[in-house]
């Protein structure tokens, strides 16, 4: 018999809070994966809503290629508020 | 970049506490230590339901069963994460499974001694969650983000087990003098198996060392044996019960308490299979596998169905 798909689980964890990865599982379907995140990831209170996702269904950039891909950010420092000058006594800047 | 400048940059990384992720470049041979240590670990926690799993029905009292219960249910849960991490290795969940039944993976010894009476939940909980705390709390720290993480949230929940062990232990102690004898019985059976549980001295021990310069291990089993040692002679102590070791005593000078040799003969044995419960555990691991197919099969069944029903409905439209 072929496995049971793996599943990716999220867990928000109280109103206001974006769902963040907890873990992941293997079901038959999505919904036993909700059913079965809530038992193996939230036991103690843990969340109040759960995502799930086929784990084959991700798309994940290249950890090989990360350098190239997250250069680009590196050397702007003008994207930070810390690269301008403020004059002395100016406030709320 | 050769083979041997990847190597040191990914030593470099593990020295500079740089995790590593499931995608990231590894040496095979850190990949195959840490398939043999995380399976080896999500084994002991499923096969470590079955001893206490024989005591939830007797429990003395609801406070204990429903107790008893979540701990054994916690312990899945771990055995669950376990797996999960471990397969972020490249390993599916039936390799894993298919390993633990024909023997290939090892489980932790201390789950192939019996559970004679009530005290022995209080001893397991006391002593063998304390072990095994005292081994995963470092392994948060360990270089494989997926085992660290994993061992954060089980380190979390372990903490209750050990506490609920002492306190059976603490009330058998309190109680008649036929319930403290059972609860000194206890210590004294799983006294000595609770110590094995850090594995060989480190003289011994064939992995140590690479494990510890690959940032999977912190400390060596002789330093965590200590720890333990040092950890429960006071709460020994404190219960009145003694720790059946004639060696055992505090040594000023080293700031440690002593403590005699472990029966090596012994631990060697029940590694190779031969404790008193080796057998018996592995059959009801394979009993429940095998039974449980037919759930597994009409799960899926169930799921193609209602997916034929999605499509046929789509088509419809």
């Amino acid at each position: 018999m072929k496995t049971w798909p793996l599943y990716e689980v999220f867990i928000r964890s109280k109103a206001g809070l974006s769902h963040k990865h907890a873990g992941s599982l293997h079901a038959a379907d999505p919904q036993m994966a909700i059913e079965n995140a809530r038992d193996v990831y939230c036991r103690r209170g843990e969340g109040n809503s759960i995502w799930v996702v086929l784990s084959s269904e991700i798309t994940a950039s290249n950890p090989a290629e990360s350098e190239e891909l997250f250069d680009p950010a590196e050397d702007k420092v003008y994207r930070h508020p810390t690269f301008y000058h403020v004059p002395e006594g100016v406030k709320h800047l | 970049m050769n083979i041997i400048e990847i190597e040191s940059g990914f030593q470099e990384k593990i020295d500079k506490d740089i995790r590593i992720e499931p995608r990231d470049w590894m040496p095979d041979n850190y990949r195959q230590t840490l398939i043999r240590q995380i399976s080896q670990h999500a084994h002991s926690e499923i096969v470590g339901m079955l001893p206490e799993g024989n005591w939830i029905t007797r429990a003395p009292s609801l406070r204990r069963k429903v107790a008893l219960l979540a701990k054994v249910q916690d312990e899945a849960g771990h055995g669950l994460y376990l797996y999960s991490a471990c397969e972020t290795l490249g390993i599916d969940r039936d390799e894993l499974v298919e390993q633990l039944h024909s023997g290939k993976a090892k489980y932790s010894s201390i789950f192939n001694y019996p559970t004679l009476t009530w005290a022995d939940m209080g001893a397991i909980g006391w002593l063998v969650d304390g072990a095994a705390i005292l081994n995963q709390i470092p392994l948060c720290r360990c270089s494989y983000g997926p085992y660290a993480r994993a061992m954060v949230r089980i380190c979390k929940e372990e903490s209750f087990h050990q506490r609920q062990g002492y306190e059976i232990m603490d009330t058998l102690c309190k109680g008649t003098p036929a319930q403290k004898a059972m609860a000194q019985d206890a210590l004294n059976r799983w006294w000595w198996p609770s110590l094995m549980m850090f594995g060989p001295k480190d003289e011994e021990s064939t992995h140590t060392a690479q494990s510890q310069k690959w940032g999977i291990k912190r400390f060596t089993n002789d330093e965590l044996r200590q720890k333990m040692v040092d950890m429960c002679a006071p709460q020994a102590d404190h219960l009145g019960i003694t720790i059946p070791d004639l060696d055992l005593k505090w040594n000023e000078e080293r700031g440690h308490y002593d403590f005699g040799e472990i029966n090596w003969d012994e631990f060697w044995a029940v590694v190779k299979g031969h404790g008193p419960c080796n057998k018996q555990r592995l059959e009801a691991r394979i009993k429940a596998w095998e039974e449980g197919a037919w759930v597994r099969e009409a799960a899926t069944a169930y799921a193609a169905k209602k997916e034929n029903q999605m499509m046929s409905k789509a088509k419809a439209v």
